[in-house]
């Protein structure tokens, strides 16, 4: 059973609509036993981290979220709040790895949020979520703030500075970028996630 | 590096698409999910559908159609038209649209920016303007709301900037003076108002030529170019355009 984190951040249909192309129907749950016995996870997430986190709170859901031995995807805010701690209202996320999340500086050439397709710098080797897929495929993107290049990133994208556009951590997987709204790109990591084994 | 966006705009009215020049003369010009699904295939970057039904069951139809055009395409679509509240926004979203648009109830009730941007999320806030040069005074625009209809004094630049401030993740800027001219983008407008705000811009009115996207991303500075009719009828097909970009150098997906 696949599931899907139901915490009130946006875009879940998005995700379910990508995952049904895909042939799987997934489950849209708050339900800790119900998301520590999935098969998959799929965590999406879209607005403000500091409300994501108070509901997830509210929900009892911080706890179980630490501890799903599935395989884990985190996507845009949802990956952002696997990390440590994210400037976005100082908030205090999951731990999940222990990254920064800090707020992209505009300036006249670049404006602020990041918005649109951009590519890869560089791809971890052997990375399983991005299995098949190339430096120069585009996949799209929406976000202020990005997570920090260190030892938990999978996958470099770059805007004005190097940003992780993925991270991973043993079955904990993250990507700022929109999967589900990447094209046929996006469809290929959102089926290698399901593959994964 | 950020690839230049390509958005063609669909007028939907009852569920149909329409288009028409400079608001008026409304003809039916098929259906909206089939269109999108072409353009996505096509190579299109994102999607704008602007609804201009006048009803309230025209307006019940735009969620169903939201609904079908996010089980289609797999690529992010920005959905405008009648938007009051909250409640308006959050329906379309519900319904799969990435991005929900206002323009003249944000005019009227700049708060609804605030209010979207802080239980939405700013990402999915876009402000549509329509801007008409003041004939009065040298680099001066203002605000035209209604669908084209009533003229404001409400300065451009002011507007934008309030926008912004108010959580505005991005502006989708039509020149009331080009659109439907096809003579090209209102340049001058756009990179005034590039050095006053930082939240990427949506260019919007008067494309013709591949000659003109080439210069509202090189002069005009525009993050995203918007076309409608020239996508419609065929006059400029997508990856003919995209290819031609790519050849003068510009970062395109």
């Amino acid at each position: 059973m696949i599931a899907l984190v139901d915490y009130d951040a946006g875009n879940t249909r998005s995700v379910l609509n990508a995952l049904k192309r895909l042939g799987v129907e997934a489950t849209l749950t708050s339900d800790a036993e119900v998301l520590l016995s999935a098969d998959r996870v799929l965590f999406p997430g879209v607005g403000h981290a500091r409300s994501a986190m108070d509901t997830l709170q509210a929900q009892g859901l911080e706890a179980p979220l630490r501890d799903i031995k599935a395989p884990f995807l985190g996507i845009c805010l949802g990956m952002q709040l696997m990390c440590a701690y994210t400037e976005e209202g100082h908030t205090t996320g999951l731990g999940i790895v222990p990254t920064k999340v800090v707020r992209f500086e505009e300036d006249a050439s670049r404006p602020v949020p990041h918005m649109g397709w951009n590519h890869f710098e560089s791809i971890r080797p052997r990375s399983p979520l991005f299995k098949g897929i190339s430096l120069e495929d585009n996949v799209y993107f929406v976000h202020s703030y990005y997570a920090e290049v260190d030892d938990a990133t999978d996958v470099v994208s770059h805007y004005g500075v190097e940003f992780a556009a993925a991270i991973r951590h043993d079955n904990y997987f993250g990507v700022q970028f929109h999967p589900e709204k990447s094209g046929d790109v996006g469809l290929k990591i959102l089926q290698n996630f399901l593959d994964l084994h | 590096m950020l690839k230049k966006r390509i958005i063609p705009c669909l007028d939907i009215k009852d569920g149909r698409t329409v288009k028409g020049i400079r608001f008026v003369d409304i003809q039916d010009a098929g259906d909206p999910v089939e269109q999108a699904q072409a353009y996505s295939l096509a190579g299109a970057d994102e999607l704008v559908f602007l609804d201009i039904s006048a009803t309230v069951e025209g307006r019940k139809t735009l969620a169903e159609l939201v609904a079908r055009i996010a089980e289609t395409i797999q690529i992010p679509f920005t959905v405008g038209g009648g938007i009051q509240s909250v409640e308006d926004a959050k329906r379309l979203l519900d319904a799969g649209a990435d991005k929900i648009s206002v323009n003249s109830a944000a005019v009227r009730r700049p708060e609804l920016i605030s209010e979207l941007a802080d239980k939405l999320g700013e990402q999915c806030v876009v402000v549509a303007m329509d801007v008409k040069r003041n004939p009065e005074e040298a680099f001066s625009w203002t605000i035209v709301v209604d669908g084209g209809r009533t003229q404001t004094e409400l300065d451009a630049f002011e507007w934008a900037q309030e926008a912004e401030r108010r959580g505005a993740g991005e502006l989708l800027c039509t020149s009331m003076d080009h659109d439907g001219t096809k003579s090209g983008y209102d340049i001058g407008f756009l990179q005034s108002l590039r050095q006053k705000v930082s939240i990427p811009i949506i260019a919007s009115g008067g494309a013709g030529t591949p000659e003109h996207f080439a210069e509202v991303f090189d002069e005009g500075r525009a993050d995203a170019a918007l076309a409608a009719s020239l996508f419609h009828f065929g006059e400029l097909e997508i990856p003919t355009l995209k290819q031609f970009l790519k050849t003068k150098g510009f970062p395109i997906r």
